[in-house]
């Protein structure tokens, strides 16, 4: 466990504090316009994070089409679309 | 009248000028050759093509000289504006005209370089090398006067800003106020000296001058000599494509903070957020404060309406979106997998026979508001047209929120994905829901042969054909513009006209170009929920002002963000003539 790099996920939970209220409940990932054509899954995105597999979680994110409807489905309010963005820089 | 030509104390002025006028030419070059080469011919062209160059002379003098713009806005900061800059420019016309006039001294003899460089600086201190005749005497005390009048509106503005109809002032830092007092201060000494001939308010008056001329570079005062190149670059139809350069920069220096767009951005609801306005975006791109810059540009909501306001006509949104561009990214998009997607028809084989005249796509925040999409569908059904669904299963997205996030190649691949689908349909009418998908279809979509229309339109048009009966009742409505349909595209009428077949249709207290952003805007990045709430609430407030029973709206997006605030039912357009269809 202690060998896991969590560089990214340290990084976006400084920016981005609101990932810390998810709940995991997959709206995001229902919704997801690209996850309708690809896995995309924003939800796994994070969990790959948590877990230290970037590499997976960035090939996943390049699917997004960040078009928002993630964002405006999250029950807990959490700014998914800039997430998205911040991982991507 | 003093019997010499010069005197010491029109030094500082002299330095002064030439120093400004140093920084004003080498500045234009600065700018003009920072324009990629396309446009610079493009602007030179534009110089001395006849159409534009009367739209030059007209601008030049109804914005420069005349402050039509401001007067429109705010008649009390238009006196205020053209009191003194009209009051200034005809100060120094006159004292230029009078020198023609002007006998030489006697037993002084000015000739060549000497009557030249004198010229220079006379007309500014005029009473205090000759005498005035009558006319002129009145004519200048006339000005300096009014200028006068304009500087105590500016000081009241200043003590009180909702005396003069101002909510939110720019907040200016050391340069900025320190040279709006030398520029108050200018005039009243002018009047001291000419009324009194004390030596040192002579040299009061030149010093000022000095102190403001030598600070204007610094300053939001840049945009007194900025403002005509950026008239003539617009006229040119040049785009800003890189946040600080070339036409963008022309853009910056000649923002002159004046705050317009403080009281007219959805996000001045509170203090804080009111920085994020763009009066201060351009301030700190302008100061190189990066830092800001990128977070301001990626916190504006994109609404255009500080665009609208703006009284230099500044395309403020356009510098957010080049420097949004501008941030680089380490990983980029990837969509090929859009390659493989085909139409509901093509899957089915059943393309080419019987070919829908009308291709209705929901677009993405449609999808999450399905009443809208079922409405659509009913509407389009009742009226007999023939249609087909494009994005029925979940389609692609129209690449604005892709677009508004700077990323133009990744946004591209979208818009041609969809492009394709579109022409394979053989559609020759795109009926959309959403103003979102329907800004960058009209912008950057390449549809030709197909007629882009927006609900709202589609809807008016079938029932002014007589195609879909509705019945009028007496319940009263208020209609939201959202940005993208009204401030983008002018669409203001369709959706009243309507609207105005099944219901009382009710103003809003802004509405039209001056309607306020639902504050769910897919434009900002950065806005959390808590504050977007605040900017709904506001939003809501003012289409409440009338008491209206139903708010209706065109975006599923503002429908959507609405509903969480509104006292009365939020509809969409489509929603009112499935209800009171006959």
């Amino acid at each position: 466990m202690d060998s896991i790099d969590l560089t990214t996920f340290n990084r976006l939970k400084e920016t981005n504090p609101d990932i810390n209220t998810c709940i995991a409940c997959g709206s995001c990932t229902a919704t997801c316009t690209a996850g309708n054509f690809t896995e995309m899954s924003f939800r796994r995105i994070l969990l790959m994070l948590q877990r230290g597999k970037e590499e997976e979680a960035k090939k996943m994110i390049q699917r997004c089409m960040l078009c928002g409807k993630c964002t405006l489905v999250c029950p807990r309010g959490i700014n998914i679309r800039k997430i998205l963005l911040d991982i991507t820089r | 009248m003093n019997s010499q030509i010069f005197h010491p104390f029109v030094l500082p002025f002299v330095l002064g000028m030439a120093f400004v006028l140093t920084y004003c030419v080498v500045g234009l070059f600065r700018v003009i050759l920072q324009l990629p080469k396309d446009d610079r011919k493009k602007f030179l062209l534009s110089l001395v093509t006849p159409k534009t160059a009367w739209a030059n002379i007209r601008d030049l003098f109804g914005d420069c000289l005349f402050h039509v713009k401001i007067w429109k806005r705010n008649p009390v900061l238009g006196y205020m504006h053209s009191a003194i800059a009209f009051g200034w420019f005809m100060i120094i016309v006159i004292g230029h005209i009078m020198l023609f006039t002007l006998k030489p001294l006697e037993g002084v003899e000015v000739e060549g370089f000497a009557r030249t460089f004198t010229n220079f600086y006379y007309p500014i201190f005029f009473k205090y090398f000759a005498e005035e005749t009558p006319v002129f005497a009145f004519l200048m005390d006339f000005f300096l006067l009014m200028i006068i009048s304009g500087i105590l509106i500016a000081v009241v503005k200043k003590i009180h800003s909702k005396i003069v109809g101002v909510r939110r002032i720019t907040k200016f830092g050391f340069a900025d106020s320190m040279i709006r007092f030398a520029l108050w201060t200018i005039f009243p000494f002018r009047l001291i000296a000419e009324k009194t001939n004390i030596m040192a308010f002579w040299w009061l008056y030149s010093i000022d001058l000095l102190i403001f001329m030598f600070m204007l570079p610094f300053t939001r005062y840049m945009h007194i000599p900025t403002e005509a190149l950026f008239i003539l670059m617009r006229h040119a139809g040049l785009n800003a494509r890189e946040p600080r350069k070339g036409y963008a920069l022309a853009q910056l220096y000649s923002c002159p903070s004046c705050g317009l767009c403080i009281d007219a951005c959805p996000m001045s609801v509170n203090d804080k957020m009111s920085g994020n306005t763009s009066a201060y975006f351009m301030k700190k791109l302008r100061n190189k404060d990066s830092e800001e810059a990128k977070r301001i540009a990626e916190t504006c909501l994109m609404c255009g309406k500080c665009v609208m306001i703006c009284p230099v006509s500044i395309e403020s949104c356009d510098i957010k979106f080049s420097q949004r561009a501008a941030v680089p990214y380490e990983i980029h998009s990837d969509h090929s997998y859009l390659d493989v997607i085909s139409t509901e028809a093509e899957r089915s084989g059943e393309i080419s026979s019987t070919k829908p005249k009308t291709l209705y796509f929901a677009g993405c925040m449609t999808q999450l508001t399905p009443k809208i999409m079922r409405a659509m569908k009913q509407i389009m059904e009742t009226a007999g047209e023939e249609y087909e669904c494009l994005d029925k299963d979940g389609g692609i997205c129209c690449g604005r929120p892709m677009l508004l996030s700077g990323k133009v190649a990744e946004a591209q691949a979208m818009i041609a994905k969809n492009t394709e689908l579109i022409k394979k349909s053989g559609a020759t009418k795109l009926v959309l829901s959403c103003p979102i998908c329907y800004k960058v279809f009209k912008d950057e979509y390449h549809l030709e042969g197909i007629e882009i229309q927006h609900h709202t339109q589609y809807i008016n048009e079938l029932v002014k054909n007589g195609k879909l009966k509705v019945n009028k009742t007496d319940v009263n409505y208020v209609y939201h513009d959202p940005c993208e349909l009204g401030r983008a595209y002018g669409v203001y009428d369709e959706p009243r006209e309507a609207i105005e077949n099944v219901g009382n249709l009710l103003k809003a207290k802004s509405e039209k170009e001056l309607s306020i952003c639902c504050g769910g805007s897919l434009g900002s990045f950065n806005l959390t929920q808590k504050e977007r709430d605040e900017i709904t609430s506001n939003s809501v407030a003012d289409l409440m002002f009338n008491n209206p029973d139903e708010i209706v709206t065109a975006c599923p997006l503002c429908l959507k963000t609405f509903a969480r605030k509104s006292p009365v039912p939020v509809k969409d357009i489509a929603e009112l003539f499935v209800v009171h269809q006959a």
